[in-house]
């Protein structure tokens, strides 16, 4: 049960007929996200799925403008829309990036930093599915590496930066994780988000059926069980220094949410793997909830 | 309208606070810098009413002005060298989307090495782009032709570059004439695009294409281009009614008669006027004809003012490894199937800021004039052995 009530509104923007997989995690998020922010947005959209998943031209799924950007410029591109919309005294629309994980994480961060570092008005939404990374689990301060590596195929990225603390480093007004598993705390974020001014930075949690290796009806479940295995805690960060935890469900193990998807068979089997991953989740969770 | 002893930076900045561009992006670069720093000080002094946006690399500053322009707001960028290079990726994007953004090049040598001085490949690689390409001689036109380029590109919606040597203008302070605000604001109206990005009326642009379009759009950017040499020609004719200067897009001094055309661009042509004038004085018919455009390519006009020509040398200060320079292959191109058929006589130099003399010019007149045919394809002035 999320500590911030909200209603989800009714009103559709992202309507059915877009190109997402059945258990897009992106789309639902977009979906969710459209709710809360509303038509006065304008969405930035570096190369990722939600480049395709909008829909190929003539065809626009999204039901607000968006601009389709190079992968590492959105949050340039973004700010130059910002810029714009300054000039014609336009202060009600929103700016919003959405980009994929491997656009936030890796070639996009240094734009996203200057931008943070300026404070730019616009909502940067990293739409996760761990894709990118082929185990994409943040990395807390003192995660061991070798952890991550799932299968030996895949390609083998040792850890992920941890961009929450990256951009509350920039004492950026707001910023909070999300998945869709929780619609009601991730719509009351966006709104939240919405109605501040600044850098607002949200890292949503995007299951990806085709990439987990799950089957499409169960998108959701796991989603639930990153929350509740401490995979994905579910945080605010106020001004980059207070943080708290939103949504806390009952404690789930790992190797619940581990199971059953495939992208993790080389390790559901590695009682030692796991249980490395295990202490340093709970390092990350006591960091998380000891802080001020 | 005012006269100021300025350099070609600034010169720039005066040009765009003329043009009230709305949006600034820049990212600092030797030695482009200056035409931002003036400009960041006319916003804070209020004299330009534009955002300015102080990115952090120079992909970043082409992306910023393709965000804005695609909002529907003027947007304006000025590099060099490695900084056009960065932006290449975005070079290409703006072109594809059809964005009239404005970019102020010093023409500045790459590496590796490391070198700062007046070279044109940086611009001259990202020939393919897209993108209207004007070089420029001194730093009268410098101002003048990022005037004109606002209106030749918001016409066709292509992206315009305005080129100028480093240091040779960037640095060197010369007399310009700034006119006045009302009369830029009559030559120049207010962008006003069809197309932006509006809550009101939602679009998506740049999305993923099915493969049945895409070579169709392509062929409307060659379409747009072309289309551009008039739009360039007319506007440049237009801004000399109303401000008494134009350049035309190949400017062409004394060839009328000249059985002898030197071809070459930047400030190495104001040095070939003067070698040209000594030629005359000796009974030799030498002309020069300038490429102040060279994208669009204006291959007619080209061939029109070479007509007189027995012999064309081209003075490249630009070079493509393996092939020679830049310039002469297109003017070769452009000679290619036509009558008449001149002697093309290509020469590299200058290259880094290497000094380009009156010497360095008649070397290669005098080669051309006492050698029927080039005998090679390139060859090298000033190159040390």
């Amino acid at each position: 049960m999320s500590q911030i009530l909200y209603d989800v509104p009714d009103e559709e923007i992202l309507p059915p007929g877009h190109l997402g997989c059945g258990g897009c995690g992106a789309a639902l998020s977009m979906r969710l996200a459209l709710k809360a922010l509303g038509r006065k947005t304008i969405l930035v959209v570096p190369a990722c799925c939600s480049s395709v998943i909008d829909g190929p031209a003539p065809f626009s799924a999204a039901g607000v403008p968006v601009m389709h950007t190079p992968f590492a410029s959105a949050a340039a591109a973004a700010s130059g829309v910002r810029a714009a919309l300054d000039v014609k005294r336009d202060t009600d629309t929103t700016v919003c990036v959405w980009a994929g994980d491997g656009r936030t994480f890796d070639i996009g961060i240094q734009a996203l930093s200057a931008a943070a570092e300026r404070n730019e008005d616009f909502i940067y939404v990293c739409c996760d599915n761990e894709a990118y990374m082929s185990s994409g689990v943040q990395r807390g301060p003192a995660m061991p590496s070798g952890v991550w590596t799932t299968t030996p195929t895949a390609r083998a990225k040792q850890q992920q930066r941890d961009i929450l603390s990256i951009l509350a480093a920039h004492r950026i007004p707001y910023a909070a994780t999300a998945t869709v598993a929780y619609p009601d705390d991730l719509v009351a974020k966006f709104v939240r988000a919405r109605d501040t001014r600044g850098t607002r930075f949200l890292h949503v949690l995007s299951p990806c059926p085709p990439e987990w290796k799950i089957p499409s009806e169960r998108a959701i479940e796991f989603a639930r069980l990153a929350v509740a295995a401490r995979m994905f805690p579910l945080v605010e960060i106020i001004g980059g220094r207070r943080w708290r935890v939103t949504v806390d469900p009952p404690a789930e193990p790992l190797e619940k949410y581990l199971e059953g998807q495939g992208r993790f068979r080389g390790l559901v089997n590695d009682a030692g793997r796991i249980a490395a991953l295990r202490a340093a989740l709970d390092e990350r969770w006591a960091d998380i909830t000891s802080g001020p | 309208m005012t006269t100021k002893v300025i350099e070609g930076t600034h010169a720039i900045s005066h040009a765009v606070q003329r043009c009230r561009a709305k949006v600034i992006a820049a990212y600092p670069n030797n030695p482009s810098s200056g035409v931002v720093e003036l400009l960041a000080e006319m916003c804070a002094d209020g004299q330009l009413d534009a955002r300015y946006v102080a990115v952090e690399s120079e992909h970043s500053a082409m992306a910023t002005c393709a965000g804005a322009a695609q909002t529907g707001i003027r947007a304006f960028t000025a590099t060099s060298s490695h900084g056009l290079l960065y932006m290449h990726e975005m070079l290409h994007w703006c072109a594809g989307a059809r964005l009239p953004i404005v970019l102020a090049n010093v023409n500045r040598a790459v590496g590796s090495p490391w070198n700062i001085f007046a070279d044109q490949n940086d611009s001259l690689s990202q020939r393919d782009t897209g993108w209207i390409q004007y070089y420029c001689e001194n730093n009268q036109e410098v101002l003048d032709t990022i005037i004109q380029a606002y209106k030749v590109a918001e016409r066709v919606l292509m992206p315009a570059m305005v080129c100028l040597d480093a240091f040779f203008l960037s640095h060197t302070s010369e007399p310009v004439t700034i006119p006045d605000q009302q009369a830029v604001d009559e030559y120049l109206p207010a962008f006003n695009p069809e197309y932006f990005l509006d809550p009101e009326h939602p679009h998506a642009f740049g999305g993923v294409l099915l493969n049945d379009t895409y070579m169709e759009l392509r062929a409307r950017m060659d379409q747009s281009m072309r289309q551009a040499l008039t739009v360039a020609a007319d506007a440049d004719a237009q801004y000399g009614r109303q401000f008494g200067r134009h350049y035309g897009l190949i400017d062409t001094y004394r060839t009328e008669d000249a059985k002898t055309i030197l071809v070459t661009s930047g400030t190495a042509a104001g040095t070939a006027r003067g070698v040209v004038n000594r030629y005359r004085e000796q009974g030799m018919a030498v002309g020069l004809a300038r490429i102040r455009l060279f994208r669009p390519f204006p291959a007619a006009e080209l061939r029109r003012s070479l007509a007189p020509a027995q012999r064309v040398v081209v003075f490249d200060r630009n070079i493509s490894f393996g092939l020679g320079g830049i310039m002469a292959s297109e003017v070769r191109a452009a000679l290619c199937n036509h009558a008449p058929q001149p002697q093309v006589y290509s020469f590299v130099g200058g290259l880094g800021g290497r000094d380009v003399t009156p010497e360095t010019l008649r070397t290669a007149v005098d080669y051309a004039v006492t050698h029927e045919t080039p005998g090679a394809d390139m060859l090298w002035l000033g190159l040390k052995d």
